[in-house]
């Protein structure tokens, strides 16, 4: 362990700690933009400057290793001049069209420009203009919002392992993009959308669905596949117009496209919410007790005169193990058959 | 045969720009059509040389007849076939394409450590470079010396990196030296990058061996077995020499598996770099190798603890590690004997801009920035005043006429807001506007911040902005205070020694030539006449003859008058193009 004062408290943090999370474990708030804990630090937004005593510049405490018996202090008004002028020079290049963007409420530039009460700008001068040309399905990409963090670059290499965009350019015109600049062609899991700290990536289905008000989070499990994920859906009106995660389950935030973008499903009227019994080659509207009836009984007679092996049951990837588990023990054991298989295989 | 004449041909990058090969061919030419009769050819050597210094006066020529030498200056294929005529066969030099007593002058006052083999020798060949001593000093250190004598030697030496950091040779060696891992890199940046430097350009096309002797020991002195040379791909003639070079060195056993017989293994691999500016920092540099995007990343952990693949690695400047084998043949106290108490040694200068002598030149440490640019460059046109002149390139300041007389080291510089730098340094005369000179380094770094770092991706453009503004005749009473601020904010946030280093050419030119920015701001004037939009021209009724000669090079048609009556210039009309200022033989065109 290594103890250290940050703002005149002493932390101890284990060996390798950075200072950022040092401070936060101490309940210490330090800004940042392009920091994620679970991405390769990148010291690029420089919010999260500190001071440590005896080192004459101010470091990034999100790449900086606390030591032993350093003095650091978060909070100084050459810090806080500092980050101001970062949060301004930021607003200088971006469309500040809050009252539009989907992200409004949830976005980190937004929320920092309210912390540091800029309304108007001393660097106010040319802005990056760019036309949205990316015709992918999921992915809006308004790169003007973009602030170059860098997270959607980390996030797609390290945690998903895809690298679909990168850095380009230079100077002022340095931007993140797919490969020449090309439409996005990647497996679409959303997480660059995810880790965006503003309204530059959004899901193109989210559009004028709502924001933050008048949505209900409703926490559940993603139906897709026996990963389990927890999802949280925002429903407003009773219709899901957003997927989200929370960081603090099993799949610590991180979902793949079908979590992300496949709700799409829940409210089309090719739905089928009722079980259907077909009748003289006809589907007619029945009761989940009516049909399982249905299913038992005929089952049964099917297996007294022909055999339990002219039964097979076909199981569901979205079903969890335990599921498929009890359906490949209730087709052996009760109906007395191997015919089982799953759609995985298909 | 001892005494054949000797010709060396200055074909460095400047040499050849001024008709080198051409020279050379011609020579060649002339000695077989003499070689015929008196089978000079054998008896005389024929070389091309690295860079001389003086580029202005290139094709500089050196003939050596019975020991003795004279250097031609300005030289070009027709004047080849009397030199060997007179000179080469008689004897006889031919007086009036000699040097003059500014060559001489210009190098009076250097003393050449680094560049001493530099145009001597021939480049491109291994003899040449062993001829003068040439890995001698790897023999030294292999064979009688340790990695810790070597080290020690560098430290006493006082040699710092002359990439502008200035940091200890030896010190960082050290460190390195101390990390136990069993992979270790050196690394020569050759990524030569500030606008008017071109060191380490002429060191390697000049000695590459001296660079490659320096990192082979600096590999043994660390424990390194593989180095790089990450050298720009817009450097063709060094990267060909260079490579020519690593040729013949492992050829002779200086690199390979059991270098000179021992049980030392050590190669090189060249690097090109793509373009990029920023790669001249180590982080980033150490990123394009690995193949990723060049951006620098925080430090510390420094490179010397984790570096090239995660590995201790030292990344030395090529005029740093062209030092090394003279230090350890000539000794730690013969270096030290040059230079200041803090800053040893000898530094390569690339002298250039509006300077009569404009070259290369290799100065002690703590020579007077006077006897820079009067005694060595010979000064400026008699009829222009001296500005100042621009040190350390784009992270660099103005040193303004005032302080002409301050030593040339690391400390003295940077009390005065400028750097050492790589060695870059732009000689200003009254005819540059300094917002102009801020506004141009501005562009290239705004061109060339990686974007990784907030204050310097915006913060610099938005500075630009404010100076082409000013320089526009747009400037706001506040700009002077925002522009400073503004710098002093991205001096202190940036990530990398990019950032933090480009408001200099700013804070040095507000600080020494604030009446400058003034006047562009207040008067909307440019008192040295060049920001276009600020300009007006008139034509001055009392010298003008009505010659027409700015009527009929006027672009915009704006110039009236009839003949041999005065002309009038329509500002209407103007386009401000200076075509007539130029045009006119009377002085009777005014700008301001």
């Amino acid at each position: 362990m290594v103890n250290l004062t940050i703002d005149g408290i002493t932390v101890s943090v284990p060996e390798g700690t950075t200072i950022l999370d040092a401070a936060r474990s101490a309940d210490i708030s330090v800004p940042t933009l392009c920091h994620h804990p679970k991405l390769t630090p990148f010291g690029g937004c420089r919010l999260c400057i500190v001071n440590i005593k005896g080192v004459p510049r101010p470091v990034t405490s999100c790449t900086t290793p606390a030591e032993d018996g350093m003095e650091v202090t978060t909070r100084s008004s050459t810090l806080e001049r500092l980050r101001r002028t970062l949060v301004e020079l930021l607003l200088s290049d971006h469309p500040n069209d809050c009252m539009v963007c989907e992200q409004a409420g949830n976005c980190t530039l937004q929320e920092l420009a309210y912390f540091y009460g800029i309304r108007e700008n001393r660097f106010a001068g040319e802005r990056r203009v760019y036309t949205k040309t990316d015709n992918n399905p999921f992915l809006e990409r308004d790169m003007e919002k973009c602030i170059l963090c860098g997270k959607c670059v980390r996030v797609c290499d390290e945690i998903q392992g895809v690298g679909a965009v990168d850095f380009t350019y230079r100077g002022f015109s340095a931007k993140i993009c797919p490969p020449f600049e090309k439409d996005l062609e990647c497996e679409f899991c959303g997480q660059c959308v995810t880790v965006c700290p503003t309204g530059a990536l959004t899901g193109k289905m989210w559009r004028q669905k709502g924001r933050q008000q008048g949505i209900r989070k409703v926490h559940t499990v993603c139906p897709y596949c026996g990963c389990g994920c927890n999802l949280t859906l925002h429903v407003r009106d009773n219709e899901v117009i957003r997927v989200s995660s929370r960081e603090d389950t099993i799949n610590e935030g991180w979902l793949c496209p079908k979590g992300s973008f496949g709700y799409g499903f829940i409210a089309n009227s090719d739905r089928l919410t009722k079980p259907l019994i077909r009748e003289k080659g006809k589907l007619r509207e029945t009761t989940w007790e009516k049909a399982l009836e249905y299913i038992a009984s005929n089952s049964l007679k099917i297996k007294e005169n022909y055999g339990p092996d002219a039964i097979g049951g076909l199981a569901s990837a979205r079903c969890s193990n335990e599921e498929n588990y009890v359906f490949q023990k209730f087709m052996r054991a009760v109906i007395g058959t191997n015919n089982v298989d799953h759609c995985a295989r298909l | 045969m001892k005494n054949k004449p000797i010709i060396r041909i200055c074909m460095g990058t400047g040499g050849i720009a001024a008709g080198g090969t051409e020279v050379m061919k011609a020579f060649k030419k002339q000695l077989k059509r003499k070689g015929i009769k008196a089978d000079v050819k054998k008896h005389c050597l024929l070389h091309k040389v690295g860079c001389r210094g003086l580029c202005a006066k290139d094709v500089l020529v050196d003939i050596i007849v019975n020991k003795v030498k004279s250097t031609y200056q300005f030289i070009q294929p027709d004047m080849v076939q009397r030199i060997v005529d007179e000179h080469v066969i008689n004897n006889v030099p031919v007086q009036d394409w000699l040097v003059t007593d500014d060559y001489h002058q210009f190098h009076n006052k250097q003393i050449k450590v680094v560049l001493s083999d530099c145009g001597t020798i021939d480049p491109e060949e291994i003899s040449s470079y062993r001829a003068v001593g040439g890995y001698d000093a790897l023999k030294q250190v292999l064979e009688t010396g340790s990695p810790g004598d070597t080290i020690k030697t560098l430290k006493e030496s006082g040699l710092r990196g002359r990439g502008g950091a200035g940091f200890p040779t030896g010190m960082k060696w050290e460190f390195c030296k101390n990390q136990s891992s069993p992979e270790k890199y050196i690394i020569c940046n050759a990524d030569e990058g500030d606008p008017g430097a071109f060191m380490d350009r002429s060191i390697i096309e000049g000695n590459p061996h001296a660079v490659i002797e320096g990192m082979v020991i600096g590999a043994y002195a660390i424990g390194a077995h593989k180095g790089y040379v990450y050298i720009r791909a817009e450097y063709p003639l060094a990267v060909e020499r260079l490579r020519k070079a690593l040729t013949h060195a492992r050829k002779l056993k200086f690199l390979g598996k059991n270098i000179l017989g021992k049980k030392f293994n050590f190669d090189i691999k060249v690097k090109l770099g793509a373009g990029a500016f920023v790669c001249g920092e180590e982080t980033a540099l150490i990123a394009s190798i690995e193949g990723y995007r060049g951006m620098p990343r925080a430090k510390p952990p420094f490179p010397v603890y984790r570096g090239l693949w995660g590995n201790p690695t030292v990344i030395n400047n090529v005029e740093t590690l062209a030092n090394v084998s003279y230090i350890i043949r000539n000794g730690a106290e013969w270096f030290a004997s040059f230079g200041t108490e803090k800053s040893k040694g000898t530094k390569v200068f690339a002298l250039t801009g509006k300077i009569r002598n404009s070259g290369l030149i290799e100065v002690p440490m703590g020579i007077s920035l006077r006897e820079i640019i009067y005694d060595i460059g010979g000064g400026i046109d008699k009829d222009v005043a001296f500005k100042a002149v621009q040190t350390g390139g784009p992270s660099g300041g103005c040193i303004p006429a005032s302080l002409l007389n301050i030593n040339v080291d690391y400390e003295s510089l940077a009390q005065v807001g400028s750097i050492v730098g790589s060695g870059g340094m732009v000689v200003l005369d009254e005819n540059d506007c300094m917002v102009n000179i801020a506004k141009f380094f501005l562009q290239f770094t705004q061109a060339e911040s990686c974007g990784k770092c907030i204050p310097c991706r915006i913060g610099t453009k938005r500075l630009l902005e404010i100076l082409e503004r000013i320089t526009a005749g747009d400037g706001r009473d506040e700009d002077l205070e925002l522009l400073m601020n503004l710098s002093y904010d991205i001096k202190a946030s940036s990530l990398c020694g990019l950032g933090q280093t480009a408001p200099n050419p700013i804070l040095s030119t507000i600080k020494y030539f604030r009446e400058e920015y003034e006047a562009h701001i207040k008067k909307k004037k440019c008192p040295a006449g060049v920001c276009r939009d600020l300009l007006d021209y008139a034509v001055l009724a009392e010298f003008c003859t009505g010659c027409g000669a700015c009527k009929r090079v006027c672009p915009a048609g704006a110039v009236s008058g009839e003949r041999k009556q005065v002309h009038r210039i329509d500002p209407e009309l103007c386009v401000k193009c200076g075509a007539c200022f130029e045009a006119c033989k009377f002085k009777a065109i005014g700008k301001g």
